[in-house]
């Protein structure tokens, strides 16, 4: 299964098992979302459960927002990250404050999907990752999946989660990941971290921890093949969760290798990648035996040439883990 | 009256049609009218002595708006409303307690002292909130009855907001879903006449809100605000299409705010000649004399309104007394499970 069936089977699943649960957005209907995530939803569970909307994001997302409150499990697509800004108002002012600003009284419960990064020649309004404009904003949930197998699982228990979720889908990798997804309802727990690549620090030998998620993961992974042939080991965290982070898994890695790269497609500054390396500092300071580096998107808008240079491909992430094993 | 000549509306029954009672009905409104009206005199007195921070935007000279079209309704019902939300939370049955702990920034609040002014909520008189966000709370209001229309459970949503919101993006996203999706909710377009000192001549080309039903194919009505039992009546036949027919409706109302804008508005852009015109056609003062006129008689009158004074007077003294939160609410509140604080 790749990640998209896994998705699609997480939805499927879901709407079987709890009537509350509604898809609406911009084509998933009868066209199945423009991905195809949303494919046979429309044609199992009808015009009432799966609901194509105009063009409309702050209407989709306050719609949503209000059919939550009134305990539907709305899950808006937004059919590129990049098209959310028009409603970046409704989830920042009223999505992200509902439970605090009731008191406790009231959750918005929603899971909103978007298909986010570059690597599909989108160009500047197709390719963006502005996972750290949702982290920043408290109230928030904010997951990413690297492969199918998470996907349906970190679905399933967005869709569970009495918080908003926002669920940042890789599209770059959306067919191109592929592996055994069980049949049937599971869950991978939110807020806890994979470590995909062990490895251990001895005298001489350093080790590299790198912290990556979505489709930079497979990235990760290939430098730190490349690097093996080098003499340095990668321990690679696939952090699944981005918010809350997992920053107790975090810190173990890096308190035992002692030196961290993160990799992220977002723009360098400010990016998640500045927040991870602020826990880390706060964490494991004096565990430290290299400064932490982040490998990341420029600080420009998302190229349409030049793409393979912008994003923090294995090319770009390789002579940062020897230099940080060289320090 | 609404402009469709489509749709036929059903006979009205009850809240509507009161054949006996009909005085003492009045003078429930009257009392809910001067409950809002005493309430916010005593909340922009605690404003001045400084119990009271940040931004206040008092109801006064709109409460026949919140109480006419909160009496069209039954208590399941949804309301969701702006920043000038004292009115609605208080007129949807919310205790003067309540609010006026929460304008004090206590435990006691109905938001826990987290949301103050322009922020109430009320799970339990189901009042959805006040919002900040000029017209982000439209298509929110679309969803809650989207819910209604999806779970059949015959609920009507009442969405207030004023005409500064006509012209910006959520009102159209609302409006437009709303309309598409043909869901039980009505659309109370509060025009107070100024979008906080600018006035409508300034900030609409077409003064008419209600024309705008026309391009969503919705029904719409217009009216101006002069007697509280008139405003039951008109949002009733709105509420009514909702609920029976599911189809939205776009009500404008015409009203007046007998202060600025808010606390820190003088309202110096407009004359007090104006203001003291409009204040000879209060509906609360209004609703007094008709309920004088028609004998309800001076003396329960009295007893209503010390009544009133007694409870305004516990509100006060309640979050005067009541405890600040805790900051270890603050975590706490923001996300719920095993992240929770």
């Amino acid at each position: 299964m790749n990640l998209v069936q896994a998705i699609n089977d997480a939805l499927k699943l879901e709407m079987k098992r709890d009537p509350r649960v509604v898809v609406l957005g911009e084509d998933v209907g009868r066209v199945g979302g423009v991905f195809r995530v949303t494919q046979g939803l429309w044609d199992e569970f009808g015009d009432d459960r799966v609901v194509d909307t105009p063009l409309s994001e702050g209407g989709i997302l306050g719609t949503a927002i209000g059919m939550a409150l009134y305990g539907l499990v709305p899950v808006p697509e937004i059919q590129f990250a990049d098209f959310i800004f028009p409603g970046y108002d409704q989830i920042v002012s009223e999505l992200a404050k509902m439970r605090w600003r009731s008191g406790g009284e009231y959750s918005a419960k929603m899971v909103v999907r978007t298909p986010v990064g570059g690597g599909i020649r989108g160009g500047l309004y197709h390719s963006q990752s502005p996972e750290s404009l949702f982290i920043h904003v408290a109230g928030l949930k904010v997951v990413c999946p690297a492969n199918p197998y998470d996907a349906k699982g970190l679905l399933l228990a967005s869709l569970r989660d009495p918080d908003p979720v926002l669920f940042f889908e890789p599209k770059r990798i959306y067919r191109a990941s592929r592996g055994d997804v069980p049949e049937g309802d599971y869950t991978v727990e939110l807020g806890k971290a994979k470590i995909v690549r062990e490895a251990e620090a001895a005298p001489g030998k350093p080790a590299v921890t790198i912290l990556a998620w979505g489709a930079m993961l497979y990235e990760a992974v290939a430098a730190a093949e490349k690097a093996l042939e080098l003499g340095v080991e990668c321990e690679i965290v696939d952090l699944r969760t981005l918010w809350p982070v997992d920053v107790e898994t975090i810190a173990a890695s890096v308190e035992k290798t002692g030196r961290v790269i993160v990799v992220h497609e977002a723009p360098k500054t400010c990016g998640f990648g500045a927040e991870l390396v602020a826990l880390i500092n706060e964490r494991c300071f004096l565990s430290l035996e290299a400064p932490p580096v982040r490998v990341a998107g420029f600080d420009t808008p998302f190229p349409y040439t030049l793409e393979m240079d912008y994003l923090p491909l294995a090319h770009r992430i390789l002579p940062a883990i020897v230099e940080t094993a060289r320090y | 009256m609404s402009q469709s000549d489509t749709q036929q509306i059903p006979q009205q029954e009850s809240p509507l049609t009161r054949p006996s009672g009909q005085l003492d009905h009045l003078a429930d409104l009257y009392r809910q009218m001067l409950l809002i009206r005493r309430v916010e005199e005593e909340a922009a007195r605690a404003y001045a002595q400084g119990k009271i921070g940040g931004f206040l935007h008092l109801y006064i000279g709109q409460e026949a708006v919140a109480v006419g079209s909160i009496a069209a309704l039954k208590p399941e019902d949804y309301v969701v409303t702006t920043y000038r939300d004292h009115g609605v939370a208080l007129a949807k049955g919310m205790s003067a307690r309540a609010l006026m702990a929460e304008l004090f920034g206590k435990a006691t609040g109905c938001s826990k002292g987290l949301g103050g002014s322009m922020h109430m909520f009320d799970a339990q008189t189901n009042m959805l909130g006040g919002y900040g966000i000029v017209g982000g709370h439209i298509p929110l209001a679309a969803g809650v009855a989207f819910a209604s229309k999806y779970r059949a459970d015959g609920r009507v949503t009442l969405c207030y907001f004023g005409e500064g919101a006509v012209s910006i993006g959520g009102f159209h996203e609302g409006v437009s879903l709303a309309a598409l999706w043909k869901l039980p909710i009505v659309f109370i377009c509060e025009n107070n006449e100024y979008s906080m000192g600018t006035p409508l001549s300034r900030s609409m080309s077409v003064e008419d809100v209600s024309m705008k039903a026309l391009g969503y194919g919705i029904d719409r009505d217009r009216f101006f605000v002069e007697d509280v039992l008139d405003v039951e009546q008109r949002i009733g036949e709105a509420v009514q299409r909702a609920r029976e027919m599911s189809l939205p409706t776009l009500v404008e109302v015409r009203t007046y705010r007998f202060r600025g804008h808010s606390m820190s508005d003088p309202a110096k852009y407009r004359t007090q000649q104006e203001l003291e015109e409009r204040k000879k056609k209060d509906p609360l003062f209004r609703a007094r004399v008709k309920l004088v006129d028609e004998g309800y008689g001076e003396s329960r009158l009295k007893a209503l309104e010390e009544a009133i004074e007694a409870e305004v007077a516990d509100a006060v003294e309640f979050a005067n007394t009541s405890p600040e939160p805790d900051p270890s609410l603050l975590e706490s509140t923001t996300y719920d499970g095993p992240f929770a604080a």
